[in-house]
């Protein structure tokens, strides 16, 4: 298994290179250049001309981006010129709270979308499947940020159970039952459409498992029907269903943009609404790299659980 | 005997009915709820110039905010006085135009890539699909706001950026289909004929690729709408005094508390949008999908459905009778046809006797084999007349808990193909251990021990480490060695073993069939054997029934069957088989097919194969005619049965 991993993550290195390029292009590509991007797009045409210089964009851009990389490798993506500080600082400071917010969604999106998706198999054509086939594409259907609006106006204007904006309250806030408290409308929000996908996909995945052979050997050895299901049937649609759980996550952590915005969470979703407007693109630049690099790092924790669960996939 | 089960299950799927009619009409009726809702919409926005409406961008702030229902502003106006029917209109307009033409311009280079990748192969292929990879390993949102940050916030731009997220999904979609065809007959006859290859590209590959850009369009579109409709709501699409509905919606997040009818108007309208096309493209889907269509994905319940319309009297228990199986019909309904697989099967394993049960494939062996515990998929599977008796209990009838105690208890099943009988994911101690748990209570350990010592008794060397591997770490024949270890797992009196040596090697064939019959006569269970193969039937049988088109056609001895056949069947399947230093015999199999069990002549179902047949034997129920031990199911027997 070490052995599988160590090459999953040299695997790694080719991908993570084409992120970084594409990232890089962003910047090389903007009219302007890197100069704008790093004084801001009020900066005076002298300025801008003083700066491209200085950083030798005469180079030709294979050049600038393994300066580029190397900037990047100690750990430095520039300064934003509008919060006048480090864009790594302000990222790293930003990702806990992105992070909550999208691994809290995730995993109410595998659970409720796995044990959807196996009900709904399992009662396929009743009207537990046709009513949870029905919901999950009211739920694909429905505009996240939408949906957040509509809960902030029932659970928090109309109902006051939950807070309707922030992370914490401003006041005599803090600890895990504030963040709880929090979390649990914009989670709930950012959970709905990878939920849905995800019901949709177990669904199929259990439907095509329950036709093989080997869940008819399963019932001719006397096993009831609830270990037929749960443990034969939803093991094998479990491996085909993680490493699209994993893929899922992209809707989620996308998705987490929207979601940072309506409810006013302080992570990098929000950074990156507020840095586009006001053309922070080194900011931008950075939120993108590391929210990607994070999609990655998911994806390839999804294919070592899916290995892990299937023996066949080792050699 | 792939076929056997094959043709049980497949044949049916294969036809062009459907699965439960009732479902696929409900989804018609909601595919066409959703084409009428979304073709209201499309028509309303296009009608919008010509309608009288308000200008949608003029302001009026001491008419501001004034609830829907109002006189002259039916939806009310937004917080600078405009009418919000009018903005609504336009607004569609404009969040439809910017989501359809993200869609026709991600279709056409994805599609375009897709095909020259598919096409083309080799170089262009990786290259081409590793960039595509590339796009794909962002979080799409992601890279549409990365792409916007470039071009700067905009309507344009946020076309551009929500088309450019969504190639991929064409390029790779529409590339696998490709690669499939390039190389068609087809294809290659268009290239014979002299055609560049972009002519071949264009006018052969792509009209047979349509359907899937098709379907690939129908289930993005609804996507794309989402997300244009959310860049303009991050205020970084339209950009005002335009409106599309997005912006509408983040214009009404500011008015969240005190005019919460601003938001919620264009949110109702942009999930109304959305959920019309999803499902129209779930109806797309469902009629271009062959597969979903066939009915191949329906799942079988736990036990076949038992739908009889008269039961036969139950018949008086007869001592030394393992397994009495009397008039049992079972048949696959698919559409409006039916396949009668196992017409009125009567037939009785004795106790400790080996029964082989012989046919070709499609004959309804394996089905009569699997209706015994139940096993016939449903759907399309019912079982619809007939007894199985097990110990003066009619198992049709019997309980499901009853029946799952039955089930590798009292009776024991071996399939045919062991690798894809046994589950990948479980060691195979694990798969034995599990079938005697679930009969007796007893702890894991206890039932690993066991398992162990069962792969000893079927003979797999290394035991101990053995049952710590999985299926695909043994050969087909220690596989099947693992799944009669199963079935002997809990002293089962029956035993039904389904071709369980067809798949394997010849070698391994006859050690396996040593193997299977030395334990029978060690545990004394009785063994319906099932196979093609009258060479395995002379070795290990004492009785054999012969089965033709879902009926039993003759049964007696061995010997008596195999030296002196009575039905022309049975003769012509003898003949069938090869005889070692006779390479003159021949080895052709039965002229014509057998004939559909969907559609049986009257009288023998044979007639049109056999030599011998005569004008009477096209009418009439031909009746299976016992005597002594012998039964055959012909007017004129090659043999006197009689003795």
């Amino acid at each position: 298994m070490g052995a599988y991993i160590l090459k999953r993550l040299l695997a790694l290195i080719p991908i993570l290179i084409g992120l970084t390029i594409i990232v890089f292009l962003m910047i090389a590509l903007i009219p302007g250049g890197t100069a704008v991007a790093i004084l801001g797009p009020l900066a005076s045409a002298e300025s801008v001309a003083k700066l491209n210089a200085e950083l030798g964009l005469d180079q030709p851009l294979p050049q600038q981006y393994l300066h580029w990389l190397g900037n990047l490798l100690h750990g430095d993506l520039g300064r934003s010129y509008s919060l006048k500080r480090p864009v790594v600082d302000e990222i790293f400071e930003r990702f806990s709270a992105t992070a909550i917010l999208a691994g809290t969604s995730l995993v109410l999106c595998s659970i409720f979308g796995l044990l959807a998706g196996i009900v709904s198999a399992v009662r396929q054509f009743g009207w537990t499947d046709r009513i949870v086939t029905f919901v999950v594409l009211i739920g694909i259907s429905t505009p996240s940020f939408w949906l957040g609006l509509l809960l902030i106006m029932l659970f928090a204007v109309a109902w006051p159970i939950f807070p309707p904006s922030g992370m914490y309250l401003a006041y005599g806030g803090g600890g895990i039952l504030d963040l709880l408290n929090h979390l649990v409308l914009p989670a709930v929000t950012l959970a709905v459409v990878a939920t849905g996908v995800i019901a949709r996909l177990t669904r199929t995945a259990m439907l095509e498992v329950l036709r093989q052979d080997y869940i008819r050997t399963a019932r001719a050895k006397g096993l009831t029907e609830g270990r037929v299901i749960y443990r034969h049937a939803f093991k094998s649609a479990l491996v085909t269903v993680i490493p699209l759980i994993g893929v899922q996550a992209g809707l989620v952590i996308g998705g987490a943009v929207y979601i940072e915005t309506v409810f006013q969470w302080p992570g990098i979703g929000r950074m990156l609404v507020g840095a586009i407007s006001t053309r922070d693109i080194l900011l931008v630049q950075g939120g993108v790299l590391l929210l990607a690099v994070t999609y990655v790092l998911i994806n390839l924790i999804a294919d070592i659980i899916q290995t892990l669960l299937d023996p066949r996939l080792k050699s | 005997m792939t076929a056997a089960t094959g043709t049980a299950t497949a044949k049916p799927a294969g036809a062009s009915a459907r699965p439960g009619t009732f479902r696929l009409f409900a989804n018609n009726r909601l595919a066409a709820l959703g084409l009428a809702v979304l073709a209201a919409i499309v028509i309303l926005a296009l009608l919008a110039p010509v309608l009288p409406l308000d200008d949608p961008a003029v302001t009026d702030p001491a008419n501001r905010l004034l609830p829907p229902g109002t006189a002259g502003h039916i939806l009310g106006t937004d917080h600078l006085g405009r009418d919000i029917l009018s903005r609504l209109f336009w607004g569609t307009r404009v969040s439809l135009a910017v989501g359809f033409s993200a869609t026709l311009i991600a279709a056409f280079f994805g599609s375009l890539i897709g095909l020259v990748a598919g096409y083309v192969g080799g170089r262009t292929d990786s290259i081409l699909m590793r960039s595509i990879d590339m796009l794909m390993a962002f979080p799409y949102i992601l890279l549409a706001l990365g792409i916007v940050a470039v071009l700067g916030p905009g309507l344009l731009n946020a076309l551009y950026a929500i088309a450019v997220v969504n190639i991929p999904f064409f390029a790779r979609n529409i590339r696998g289909v490709t690669r499939g065809l390039a190389h068609r007959e087809f294809v290659d006859a268009a290239r014979l004929s002299g055609k560049s290859h972009a002519g071949v590209l264009f006018t052969e590959v792509t009209p047979n690729v349509l359907p899937v850009i098709v379907i690939t369009m129908s289930s993005t579109v609804g996507w794309m709408i989402l997300e244009t409709a959310g860049l303009s709501f991050l205020g970084l699409g339209v950009q005002p005094p335009q409106a599309d509905l997005g912006s509408m919606l983040g214009e009404g997040r500011k008015l969240l508390f005190n005019a919460p009818f601003v938001s919620i108007i264009p949110g109702v309208t942009i999930f109304a949008i959305v959920m019309s096309i999803n499902l129209v493209g779930d109806g797309i889907r469902d009629v271009l999908d062959p597969r979903l269509r066939s009915g191949a994905l329906a799942r079988p319940s736990a036990r076949t459905r038992v739908d009889r319309r008269e039961a036969p009297p139950m018949p008086s228990e007869s001592s030394g009778t393992a397994l009495d199986l009397v008039d049992l019909k079972t048949e696959f309904r698919v559409g409006s046809s039916v396949y009668r697989a196992v017409g009125g099967v009567s037939l009785d394993l004795k106790d400790k006797e080996c029964l082989g049960l012989v046919g070709e494939s499609g004959s309804g062996k394996s089905v009569t084999a699997m209706s015994v515990l139940g096993l016939v998929a449903t759907p399309p599977g019912a079982i619809v007349g007939g007894r199985v008796m097990v110990d003066g209990e009619d198992l049709l009838e019997v309980s499901d808990e009853a029946l799952r105690r039955l089930r590798g208890g009292r009776i024991s099943m071996i399939f045919q193909d062991p690798l894809s009988t046994l589950h990948p994911l479980f060691t195979v101690g694990d798969q034995i251990a599990e079938a005697i748990r679930s009969h007796h209570p007893v702890g894991h350990a206890e039932a690993w021990k066991r398992a162990v010592d069962l792969l000893e008794l079927v003979r797999i060397p290394n035991a101990r480490q053995r049952a710590g591997s999985y299926p695909h770490e043994l050969s087909g024949g220690m596989r099947q060695r693992v799944c009669i270890a199963m079935a002997l797992a809990n002293d089962s009196g029956i035993m039904i073993a389904d071709e369980p040596t067809t798949a394997l090697d010849v070698t391994v064939q006859a050690q396996v069939l040593r193997l299977l019959d030395d334990l029978r006569k060690e545990k004394g269970a009785a063994v319906l054997f099932i196979t093609h193969d009258f060479g395995v039937v002379s070795e290990i049988c004492d009785r054999v029934a012969v089965m033709y088109a879902g009926r039993i056609v003759e049964l007696g001895t061995t010997e008596d069957v195999l030296s002196r056949p009575a039905h022309p069947y049975t003769r012509k399947l003898i003949d069938c088989v090869p005889i070692l230093g006779d390479p003159e015999r021949r080895l052709d199999a039965i002229d014509g097919l057998p004939p559909s069990v969907a559609r049986l002549p009257p009288g023998c179902a044979f007639a049109d194969r056999c030599p011998q047949v005569r004008e009477d034997c096209r009418s009439g129920d031909i009746a299976l005619t016992a005597t002594g031990g012998r039964s055959v199911r012909c007017l004129y027997p090659l043999v006197e049965t009689v003795e």
